[in-house]
């Protein structure tokens, strides 16, 4: 948030203008910096693994520019791995990510007096990082007497933000894919995949619901495992929702 | 070939979703339950992929101490409820695994 303040003109000067696109767009960069921290090493992890699960390092670079979405690419690697039919893998990439249309709902009104290729590529790179980044410029004051519209440019910092993640991603993915092409099995790296599941998810149980859905979720993708077409994620998946919701009604 | 294609689906439907609100521009809210849904999501979705991971082994259950990407998984998770630091579960649970697998 300094580096938001920091960026913008001092209160005075504001009266007449916005910040400028240059301005908005490095003052993003900077806001997504610290999490680059944390990206960097699951970027350099998933390109190991992908190699690990057996993917030609050209599809595994391909997946992070055309999917662009961490957890999700890690998932299909996985079940590519396992030799998971391929409309197994869609259809879990497709729950996996739905969580988009969230962020999507949430920063639509902020980007409606956009062209259509501006608005394409703010949703092509809208990731959970620049999400969480963007929003904090967005929920700025916009109105105040003196700041007519100082928001005029935060699109660039949008895409300042999501650029620095992309980039970022990209340079790690391939970093990884070339450090995962030398590494022998035996070091059993793969298992960094679930380790990496766990890290994310045990952070993430915060109340009674979440716990109930995590306890569902596994027993039932134990129970399941069995089914034909690896059908029993989705229904161990459904089964887990279904369980957190009904637990946050009581 | 066909994996290239469903990699090309997965992304036109990631893209679609954060496309959608942005493309219908009107302020539409999702309806209550699918947003309460949202947040179970990535709890569900990432315990179902990785507790047969680390539990099911050779095709069969085993819930076993002398299974160790089990135990190495316990560990980590109880690093990750601990510190809530990504690299320090996977480096524990990863050095965890190789001190096990080494008896």
């Amino acid at each position: 948030m300094n580096n938001l303040q920091k960026a913008n003109p001092p209160a005075l000067e504001a009266a007449i203008a916005a910040p400028s696109a240059a301005c908005e767009f490095w003052a993003g960069v900077k806001g997504v910096a610290p999490i680059l921290l944390g990206v960097f090493p699951f970027g350099l992890i998933y390109g190991i693994l992908a190699i690990s699960a057996g993917l030609p390092a050209m599809m595994a670079q391909a997946m992070s520019l055309i999917v662009f979405a961490g957890s999700a690419q890690f998932i299909i690697a996985q079940l590519a791995a396992v030799n998971t039919p391929l409309v197994i893998i869609a259809i879990t990439a497709a729950v996996v990510n739905i969580r988009h249309m969230l962020y999507s709902a949430s920063v639509a009104p902020h980007l409606r007096r956009l062209s259509t290729p501006w608005q394409m590529l703010l949703a092509y790179l809208l990731t959970d990082e620049a999400y969480a980044v963007a929003i904090t410029r967005y929920a700025q004051p916009a109105d105040s007497p003196t700041q007519q519209d100082t928001r005029r440019n935060a699109h660039w910092f949008f895409l300042g933000a999501g650029l620095g993640l992309w980039i970022t991603w990209q340079l790690t993915t391939a970093i990884g894919i070339f450090v995962g092409a030398q590494i022998p099995a035996s070091w059993e790296l793969d298992f960094s995949l679930p380790l990496t599941f766990i890290a994310l998810v045990v952070p993430m149980i915060k109340d009674r619901a979440a716990l109930i859905t995590v306890v569902v979720a596994g027993a039932a993708s134990l129970l399941v495992f069995h089914m034909p077409l690896k059908l029993g994620l989705v229904t161990a998946i459904l089964l887990g929702i279904m369980a957190g919701l009904l637990a946050e009604r009581q | 070939m066909m994996f290239w294609l469903t990699l090309v689906l997965i992304g036109l439907i990631t893209f679609a979703y954060r496309f959608s609100f942005i493309a219908l521009l009107e302020r539409i809210k999702l309806p209550g339950l699918m947003q309460r849904a949202l947040r179970f999501v990535p709890l569900a979705a990432l315990t179902a992929i990785t507790l047969p991971e680390v539990a099911i082994r050779q095709n069969a259950l085993n819930l076993s101490l002398g299974n160790d990407r089990l135990v190495a998984s316990l560990v980590a998770a109880v690093v990750a409820w601990r510190t809530k630091n990504v690299f320090l579960t996977i480096l524990i649970g990863m050095i965890c695994l190789y001190i096990l697998q080494s008896f």
